[in-house]
Parts: C-alpha cells; structure tokens; sequence
C-alpha cells in the first residue's frame, strides 16, 4: 500500500506530462477556442454578407407578398382595430417568412447536405453558429417589415407616430422567430420536413396573424394564442392608438423574448446533436 | 525498409533529427477502430440497407511531418475514418490518439488540434473567397487583424488574390475546392486532415496545394493526413500510405515499399476494336488471367508471360482486332489489385 497521497501523485504525473510538451508521445497544447462574441460576429457578418448574392430576391417576395395581402383585405375591412389587426399582421409576416421560413430550410439544407461539419471542426461555440444567423436572419426582415408597416399605414390611414415600436418588435419577434426557425431546420430528420415545417409555420403566421382575431372560430382562436408571432403583431397593432397602453405592449414584446431566447437554446442544443453523430 | 515494423513513421523525418532517433514522434495513433452503420429498414422508394461495417479493426500510426495517405476504392470506408479522427463521428470501439489527446474521449479538442477540409463546402458556397477564408480563420480563434493577414497571405500563396471578391458559388469545381482548401489553412494547425483535397483541380492548382502543404511541413513539421482515390497522386506525394478495403487496412507502407511487392510483375493492357477474338486461341488463355471491363483488358503477367502475350496479340488475326496495347511497370492500382482489392472502378488515374 502507499503512503503517497494520490493527489501528490497526479501532480507529478502532471508536471511530467507537462515537461513532455511538444515531445515525443506528449501532449500538445491546444489552439485556443474561439470566443463567443467575436464568432458571433464574423458568423453574423458572413450570414450577412450572403443576403447580396442569394436573398435580396426572396426580400422581395416577402414584402409584395405582405403588400399584396393589405391591398385584398382592404375591401374586407373597414378601419378600426381589424385594419391595425391587419396592417401589424402583414408587417410581422415579413418577419416569419425570413426568420422562421428561410431559416428553417437553411440550416435543413446545411444539415443534409453535410455543410454542418464546417463549423463541428472549428473550435467555435454552438450558440455562436446558431446566434450568428438567427441574427443574420432577422437582420434581413428590417427593410421589408419597415416598407410593409408604412405602405400598410398609408393604405389605411393609420398613424405613423409610433411606428419606432418595430425598433423593439422586429428583433424580438425576430428572435422568437429565427430561433423556431432553426429549431425546426436543425431538428426536422429530413431536408423536405425542414422545408415543410417552415412553410407551415409561415402559413400559420399569415392565417392567425393576418386575419382579424374577432372573426376566427375558438379552436383557431387558441392555437393563435399559441404561436410566437401572435405577440409582436398584438404589441405593433396596440402602438396604433393616439395613447397605447404601453404596459400591454411591453408584455406582449416579453412574451417574444422568452419565446426567443427558449427556442434559441433549444436550437442551440439541436445544433449540437446535428453536429456530432 | 524491410527492417522497421510494417506500420511505424518513416527514420529521420523531422529537419532537428536526422538520424531518425525521434521515430516515436507519432502524431497521431489509431488503434482498432471499429464503426458500424447500422441496418435501416425498407422506406418507400428506397431498399432495405443491410448493417455496414464501415471501419473494422483500423489501426494507424502516423509520424510527425508525414505526408500520410487513405487510398482506397469509394465505400471503402476512408470517409468514414477520417470522421472519426476530426470529432466529427463516435467509433463503436477503438481509440484515437492525436499529439497526446484522447478524441474518442474528447471529441471536441479535435478542432483545436487539427485543419479539416471536408467534401463539402455548402457552408461557404455564398461567401466570397475572401470572406470564407477570414471567417474561417475567426472561427479557428484567431483576432480580427491577424485573420485578415493571414487570409491575405494563403490567398496570394494560392494564386486565389484575383479570385478573391467572388463568391465560391460562382467559380468552377477545382477552383472552390482551392477557396475552401485556403480556408482550411487560416489559422494555422499542426495536423491537416483533407479529404479528397485536389478533385476537381488543373495541375496548376494541384501544384499550389502540394507546394502549400510542403512548406507547412517544412517551417512548422506539419502533419498531413491525405484521403484519396488517385494512385497517381498517391504515388508522388505521400510518405507512406495505408491501402483501404472493406473497412481493413490491407497494407500500409511507402509506395515504392508497395510497389516492391508487385515488382516482378508487367502491366499488361489491350484495347480490342469491337470485341475480344476469342477464337484465337491465345487469346482465350489469356482471358482467365484478365481484368476484363468490355473491350478493355488489365493483366499482370511475369515479364516472359507478358512478352509471350504481347508477341501473340500483335501476329496474326488478333493484331487486326487490336486498337491499342500498353505495357508499363505496376501502379498502385496494380498493388491494390495484387493484394486483393475487389473495386476495379473505384481508383482513379489523373
């Protein structure tokens, strides 16, 4: 039996293991890892950076497609609360046609076609891929949200006063958003069930979002109640009023955020599964 | 060569060293790797798929400084292996040991000891030249400043500066493989892994890759661990290569020691016009011996078989039905064959 204590003699294992670094048979030092903030960054600016050669034309499509909705729903509705139902709904559809929907097939599509080893084999934190572009993808719905909330304005005479709430409804519907999003592209066992589901979760958004809650039957009624987007349309839609009642807003845009960072985490947890099989 | 253990680095291969007595500098050590794909069921549209043996029993040592090369046929399990060496895949059994660090166990160091150049670049397909090696570098750790330098630096190394502001989508196959293969070198590693680095390539890329990876080796003893199914590349680049086949190592040497086994052997090929002329009788013994793939014959004959053969083909009735004969000393394909390689499409000769 010895008397040494074991923690003395793993120190010297230690040291000697330390000595032998660079040697033959020793251990190495190891690069350093990147840092979250830094990472996330040079993801974000690169997510970026690809909206000049791929998604500029997509934008397009989300705001006409928002557009085109308010010109229709203008000969169903007549002012009043449905007309800012409308307006708040067609705005935060840009929002979940970018973040949820293209986000859902990206990384479905990043996933399949192996494109996630890239980032498995740098030393980069999963939160920063996932971060970066969610980020990125949000970033991508601010012209169109903004084209569609003015032209909706305009369209139905509402005020422009407080439209400087999408500072705060854009990101955070954003968050909830583009985390769902690449939750369901990096949990979706297929490509095409990626695909779907962020079609699916867009048509969702544009049918309970859209149309005017007054009209919608029970059933539907609660699973609007259930969707993340709901929130930032009924916190945009209450700023129309001459004197919102804030606290409400401010609640609806929470709601948002915990949505946001939830599904961010459980992405981020999805992408590190994907990563390693 | 004969005198060393089959599988051990090649003497004396660090600059500081060169009486070889570092030959225990092992950089990398695999032993019985085992990765088994399991059996997936019948779905519509697709067969049922039996359980895959993908690697079986792999064992590796690999030298520093080594140029060290995976030859083997596609579904050998190359692929698969190199997987299993960067963290990006569990073995069912087995140890990976990189510079020290157990990667079974800690699958997540690999990234922090080794450049990895994987098949695919749709991760970076959008990004300009420029941007995807930067990004990359940023992602291997490194500051805002020095990733840009060194991007500056791989791409004029690579001949990519002109390239630089296009995105990789819009250049050709050999052109983004050499985007992505200087991405792989930002952010510097001791253990560069690539997979299949020069498909696609003009030799004029493919001497900037081997020129890049001789001076990495040089100025900092880098270690580069090479997949591949070209035997001519293998062939001039590699320091030793492991030959793969159904998930074994059949052989793992330098490729002159490989080719020593099959040295009193002649390649032989025919190219008949239309069809063989079995009728000559000659003709038909040599069928037995041939690789046949339609009109295009291999066989490895002793040099006084292969010249017994060659004066039978060009006499008489069989030479009007013969449109092409080469002969020439074995290839790497011919040791793969030798030791009982069963793909005889899979090796590709560029």
């Amino acid at each position: 039996m010895s008397i040494v204590p074991a923690e003395a003699v793993s120190a010297r294992v230690r040291r000697a293991q330390d000595a032998r670094v660079g040697g033959d048979g020793g251990i190495a030092p190891l690069a350093p890892r990147a840092r979250l903030l830094p990472a996330l960054a040079a993801v974000y600016r690169a997510q970026l950076s690809r909206a000049r050669v791929a998604r500029i034309p997509l934008l397009f499509v989300a705001t006409f497609q928002s557009v085109g909705i308010m010109v229709l729903m203008r000969g169903v509705v007549d002012g009043g609360a449905e007309a800012r139902a409308v307006v708040a709904g067609s705005s935060v559809l840009v929002v979940a046609f970018v973040a949820l929907n293209l986000l859902a097939q990206y990384f479905g599509q990043l996933r399949a076609s192996g494109g996630l080893d890239h980032y498995a084999t740098l030393p980069v934190p999963p939160a920063a891929v996932v971060l970066g572009a969610a980020g990125a993808y949000a970033s991508f719905t601010v012209p169109g949200t903004v084209v569609t909330a003015v032209a909706g304005s305009v369209l139905f005479g509402l005020p422009l006063t407080h439209l400087w709430v999408l500072a705060a409804v854009i990101p955070l519907a954003g968050a909830a958003l583009a985390g769902l999003g690449a939750a369901l592209g990096l949990l979706a066992p297929r490509q095409e069930l990626a695909t779907l589901l962020g079609q699916l979760g867009m048509s969702a958004a544009l049918l309970l979002g859209v149309l005017p809650p007054g009209r919608l039957p029970e059933p539907i009624a609660f699973a609007r109640d259930l969707l993340p987007s709901t929130y930032g349309v009924e916190a945009f839609a209450r700023t129309f009023d001459a004197h919102p009642h804030w606290p409400s807003v401010a609640l609806d845009l929470a709601v948002c955020a915990v949505v946001g960072v939830v599904s961010l985490v459980v992405a981020t947890l999805a992408y590190r599964r994907a990563a390693v099989r | 060569m004969s005198g060393r253990p089959w599988n051990a680095p090649r003497p004396g291969t660090r600059p500081g060293d060169p009486l070889g007595s570092s030959l225990v500098s092992t950089v990398c050590v695999v032993r019985d790797l085992v990765k088994t794909y399991p059996a997936a069921r019948a779905r519509r549209g697709l067969p049922e798929t039996p359980e895959v043996r993908a690697n079986d029993g792999v064992g590796l040592h690999v030298g520093r400084g080594e140029i060290f090369g995976l030859l083997g046929p596609n579904g050998a399990g190359k692929s698969t292996l190199v997987r299993q060496l960067t963290g990006l895949m569990r073995p069912d059994s087995g140890t990976v040991d990189v510079l020290g660090h157990d990667l079974v166990r800690h699958p997540e160091r690999a990234s922090r000891l080794i450049g990895y150049l994987g098949q695919e670049s749709t991760a970076l397909d959008e990004l300009t030249v420029a941007l995807a090696a930067e990004t990359t570098g940023r992602l291997r750790g490194l500051g805002a400043r020095r990733a840009r330098a060194e991007r500056d630096t791989v791409l004029e190394e690579l001949g990519l500066t002109g390239l630089a502001g296009r995105p990789l989508k819009k250049l050709s196959g050999g052109q983004r493989r050499l985007a992505c293969f200087a991405a792989t070198l930002v952010g510097e590693r001791p253990v560069l892994v690539l997979d299949e680095p020069t498909t696609g390539m003009d030799p004029v890329a493919r001497r900037a890759v081997w020129a890049a990876v001789d001076r990495r080796r040089a100025e900092h003893e880098a270690t580069v661990l090479l997949v591949t199914h070209n035997v001519i590349e293998a062939e001039t680049v590699l320091d030793r290569v492991a030959v793969l086949e159904r998930g074994k190592v059949i052989a793992c040497d330098t490729p002159a020691g490989l080719k020593e086994r099959v040295a009193g052997e002649v390649r032989v090929e025919l190219v008949w016009r239309e069809r063989a002329p079995l009728d000559v009788p000659e003709v038909a013994a040599l069928r037995a011996s041939a690789q046949d793939s339609g009109r295009r014959w291999v066989l490895r004959l002793a040099p006084d078989e292969a010249r017994a053969a060659v004066a039978a083909v060009t006499g008489g009735e069989a030479f009007s039905a013969l449109d092409d004969f080469t002969l020439a000393t074995p290839s790497l394909e011919d040791v793969y064959l030798a030791l009982g390689g069963h793909a005889t499409k899979g090796l590709v000769k560029a």
